[in-house]
């Protein structure tokens, strides 16, 4: 980079850096100051003369206590979690051998299979989410885990086979048949030799997979009912609402809580995140 | 150890036809070399070899079975990848030991034979490490070594050396050599590397779009090509060609000659020669059958040329000539006096000039 | 060796090794790997697309298959002021937010683009907004939107920009805004860091080159990084007005589509009226009403990755 004068660093640079960060970040912070505060300090109105919104004197665990006792909040926490991890075990495996298939054998087809599968990827869950509840129903999984573990690969695994289809393409097709002709069969060679070398890839599909059903929202709310099924975001959104009436330290507490699974995840695995996000949109 | 037999074989991809109707047997232990230009058809009859590529028509055996329809795995044999394709995520020890594995040898045998085959190409003190910690030679080793401790039926090397630098090539060329004295395995061999091609093997087979033009051991091949073809392909720098139109010598027998060209066909072509009377020919000399002339030469088997260029090789001196309107190359001694504009007369050496039919390109 | 053990194989690992055998058949592998794709999104995707064209064709209801009746779904929808004010609704948000959160995650990215310490710390928290679950960060921005114990307002009145409370998500226009902020909030990390990647992989030499030629740095950006930046960018904007286009879960948290009907997308809508009031036929027709829309933006981003690939 060719730099300039400090000042100009400063107003090109730093400030609106610290700015972007400060916006972006300002709602967690929020999250985090609502959860440790007292009802009292809570529901004071921002023109009251002691309304001190950016700390709190008195830091309380009393939503997050409320939340976990009072609540099902660890039993949306559980089912997400195992809805999270079965649909993204389907769909990475679905989503490797599809991509693999896609990127590395000839047949009759393919590049319009491949077209389908990307367009799939463009489908978005509004699109489709009134229908499915029918089918859902019909199926007899409407209220189960099931009914999201099976659908969230809908939109999984063609992201799943984008990226995957990308790793793929990029190692050299010797490899395997050198494997192939050192003895292993098409399937061993592609076990052995292909997914191991893709290992990467697996991974950012997986952890990318992880957060994206951990996110899902539409579904969830319309296949499920019973509280006891739910996922977070959707018990959150109904359980803690009575009527019109919000309980904010608790609502907060869960989005909190809610949100850590997805943000430890992601903090291990950044660049695994981030090369799936890229990839994700990478033609 | 096996013959490999290729009958009429062909192969179409949608608009090329990479391959068009290869005949060919591969001796026991024979070490047959498959040169050509770049996109003749190599790779892609060793890849139907090999059981990589389908076959659209004929039939490959390797030993007495016929192979058409057998996965690679079951076809006994190991190649080597001109970029080596070593597993990157795998030792060069489970390199060498993944194809013994997928046989299910037990693992004292799978040791003892990974040992053996590091000790013959002396990669031992490498044996723990990854492919990507080692120097392209290294790696070049590591590939052979995978291949030799199946003691498989076939070798197919495709470019195995394309990828070292010009020294290291050569050192590999030796050992590759030497290897194959002391394995006796049959080899299948594609470069398209001339010298690599006349060096190595026990016969070499030139292919020009998909067609094999002759097959045969080295030498034959360079002293007698079946046509322009070859006799352009093999040989650096390569065979010098002019078109020349044949007549009648004054004293009897026939003369070919051009704008620059006035030379006696010697006695023993005239035959063959004697049916271009009074029509086009393509006469061909290589560089080494050129020198400059002297006083004893006789004068219809010299001729005059201009001096363009002179490459000083140490070993020999090439002169870049022109002869009338066609340019030539002469390979004469390393401190032959020539210059640049120099005008020289030349001798051809009468025993090797070649003819070939301007049509056909065949040797006449 | 091969033929002595073949004669030797019993029946059933004869059976297992014809399974073997069509498996080294490219095209056997490449159908039996791709089954349990098929099978999921051929179930979930492809019927429910068939199943939704059909709903919409009928007056089902939840519970009630309903009778055929032709266009009638559509031609009520067609006649429906909220569902106008919805459609409306969608295609400004998507425009207004997607011009946003280009704008600003390119400018992110670009300043991202520069070496400073603790880039790695600060790139990893500024996708906080988009992989944590939107509804939850979505019901921070409720609170935080709330018109009583806003900090907003606060934050504003301290600053001296207002004088009364600001009821945000009360009023219909405000609304709208409100939602369009925590979109662009939650996108232009995506954007910021898309490009970012875009930007990486441009040669620094290429801007070094331009300098030696006399570009002035906003020259600079106008005639080497925008034009290479220019695919990934198309790529990334489709893919967000996709998502943008049928979003749900912000309008649904922030407003429900209040007040007054005034915010809805075809999202919340449909599910209003599917599920809110179980016409599922006619919910179903909303949510297709969405299709052709995205449709063309699909078929305009096959064509692109078409063209830069045979490029
Ligand atoms: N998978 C394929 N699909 C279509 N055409 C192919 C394919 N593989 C090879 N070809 C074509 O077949 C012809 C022969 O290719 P081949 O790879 O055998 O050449 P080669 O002799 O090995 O050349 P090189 O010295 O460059 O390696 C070429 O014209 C090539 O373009
Ligand atoms: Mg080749």
């Amino acid at each position: 980079m060719i730099e300039g004068a400090a000042w100009r660093k400063w107003v090109y640079f730093y400030i609106p850096l610290t700015i972007f960060v400060f916006l972006l970040l300002f709602p967690f912070y929020w999250m985090i100051v609502t959860t440790v505060r007292p009802d009292g300090e809570l529901y004071r109105p921002w023109n009251a003369p002691n309304y001190t919104p950016f700390w709190t004197a008195n830091p309380t665990l009393e939503h997050i206590q409320y939340l976990l006792e009072e609540t099902l909040f660890s039993t949306w926490m559980l089912n997400t979690m195992i809805i999270a991890l079965a649909s993204t075990a389907i769909s990475l495996v679905c989503g490797v051998f599809a991509g693999y298939a896609l990127a590395r054998l000839n047949f009759p087809f393919a590049g319009s299979l491949g077209t389908g599968i990307f367009i799939t990827y463009l489908v978005p869950q509004t699109l489709l989410f009134i229908p499915l509840s029918d089918i859902v129903r019909n199926f007899r999984l409407g209220d189960t885990p099931w009914a999201l573990i099976l659908t969230y690969p809908t939109f999984l695994i063609p992201f799943c086979t984008w990226l995957m289809m990308g790793y793929f393409k990029a190692i050299p097709k010797e490899l395997e048949e050198c494997a192939r002709i050192d003895g292993a069969s098409r399937f061993k060679a592609m076990v052995y030799i292909i997914l191991p070398i893709a290992v990467p890839g697996i991974l950012s599909a997986g952890i990318f997979a992880f957060t994206l059903s951990w996110n899902e929202f539409i579904y969830a709310l319309v296949f499920l009912s019973s509280p006891e099924q739910k996922t977070v975001p959707v018990g959150v959104t109904s359980e803690l609402i009575r009527g019109d009436v919000f309980f904010w330290g608790p609502l907060m507490a869960g989005a909190l809580l809610g949100s850590i699974p997805v943000a430890l995840v992601y903090s291990f695995f950044v660049e695994h995140y981030v090369a799936g996000l890229t990839g994700s949109v990478k033609g | 150890m096996a013959q490999v037999v290729i009958r009429s074989l062909n192969k179409r991809f949608d608009e090329v036809h990479a391959v068009k109707d290869v005949n060919l047997e591969i001796r026991d232990k024979e070490f047959m070399v498959f040169v050509g230009p770049s996109g003749c058809g190599k790779t892609t009859t060793l890849r139907m070899i090999a059981g990589l590529e389908s076959i659209t028509s004929g039939q490959i055996l390797i030993g007495d079975r016929v192979v058409n329809d057998l996965p690679p795995m079951d076809r006994d044999i190991a190649m080597v990848f001109q970029n080596y394709a070593l597993y990157p995520h795998m030792s060069v020890y489970d390199n060498m030991a993944f194809g013994l594995k997928m046989r299910k040898f037990d693992r004292e045998e799978i040791r003892r034979r990974v040992q053996e085959a590091a000790d013959i190409l002396g990669i031992r003190d490498y044996l723990h490490r990854k492919p990507r910690q080692l120097s392209g030679g290294q790696r070049q080793r590591v590939a052979l070594g995978r291949a030799i401790v199946r003691h498989p039926q076939v070798f197919l090397f495709d470019e195995p050396l394309s990828n070292l630098d010009a020294k290291l090539r050569v050192q590999m060329r030796v050992e590759l050599k030497k290897l194959h004295e002391r394995l006796g395995t049959t080899a299948v061999y594609v470069t398209h590397d001339q010298v690599e091609a006349m060096t190595l093997g026990d016969r070499v087979v030139v292919m020009r779009d998909g067609v094999v033009q002759q097959v045969g051991e080295p030498l034959e091949l360079y002293n007698n090509p079946v046509n322009r073809f070859v006799a352009g392909f093999l040989g650096s720098p390569a065979m010098n060609f002019a078109p020349v139109r044949v007549v009648a010598a004054n004293g009897g027998g026939l003369r070919i000659e051009n704008d620059g060209l006035r030379l006696l066909v010697p006695p023993d072509q005239a035959g063959r020669v004697g049916r271009y009377a009074g029509r086009e020919l393509t006469f061909g000399i290589r560089p080494e059958d050129l020198r400059i002339a002297t006083d004893s030469d006789p004068p219809d088997l010299t001729f005059e040329a201009i001096v363009e260029v002179v490459e000083r090789l140490g070993s020999e001196t090439l002169l870049d000539i022109r002869v009338g309107s066609s340019a030539m190359v002469a390979a004469v001694e390393p401190s032959a006096p020539a210059r640049v504009r120099d005008r020289l007369r030349l001798a051809v050496n009468p025993e090797r000039m070649h003819f070939f039919d301007p049509e056909t390109e065949r040797t006449v | 060796m091969s033929v002595t053990t073949a004669a030797l194989r019993t029946p059933e690992a004869a059976s297992r090794s014809r399974v073997k055998g069509l498996l080294e058949d490219e095209r056997w592998l490449a159908a039996a790997l791709l089954f349990p794709t098929m099978l999921l999104l051929g179930l979930f995707i492809a019927y429910p697309f068939v199943k939704g064209v059909m709903l919409s064709l009928t007056s089902a209801r939840v519970g009630e298959p309903g009778d055929w009746v032709g266009l009638a779904n559509f031609a009520k929808i067609w006649d429906d002021p909220i569902f106008r004010r919805a459609v409306w609704n969608t295609f400004w948000y998507t425009g207004v937010t997607t011009v946003f959160k280009l704008a600003l995650g390119l400018w992110l990215a670009v300043l991202l683009n520069r070496h400073f310490r603790g880039k790695a710390f600060v790139r990893a928290f500024i996708l906080l907004p988009f992989i944590i679950p939107t509804v939850l960060s979505t019901f921070a921005w409720k609170w935080m939107f709330d018109p009583t114990f806003s900090v907003l307002n606060w934050t504003f009145y301290k600053l001296g920009l207002i004088t009364g409370r600001i009821n945000w998500l009360g009023d219909p226009d405000l609304a709208m805004v409100s939602v369009m902020v925590v979109n662009i909030w939650r996108g232009v990390p995506f954007y910021a860091i898309s490009l970012l990647a875009g930007l990486q992989t441009i040669s620094p030499e290429l801007h070094e080159a331009a300098a030696i030629d006399g570009a002035r740095p906003w020259q600079r950006f106008w005639h080497v990084t925008w034009p290479l930046l220019l695919p990934v960018t198309m790529v990334v904007v489709l893919f967000s007005v996709i998502q943008t286009f049928a979003d749900f879960q912000l309008v649904y948290v922030l407003t429900g589509g209040g007040p007054a009907n005034a915010t809805h997308l075809f999202a919340t809508y449909a599910y209003q009226i599917a599920i809110g009031t179980g016409l599922l036929s006619e919910g179903a027709a909303i949510s297709l009403a969405m299709f052709p829309v995205l449709f063309l933006v699909v078929v305009v981003q096959l064509l692109y990755i078409r063209r830069v690939e045979t490029r």
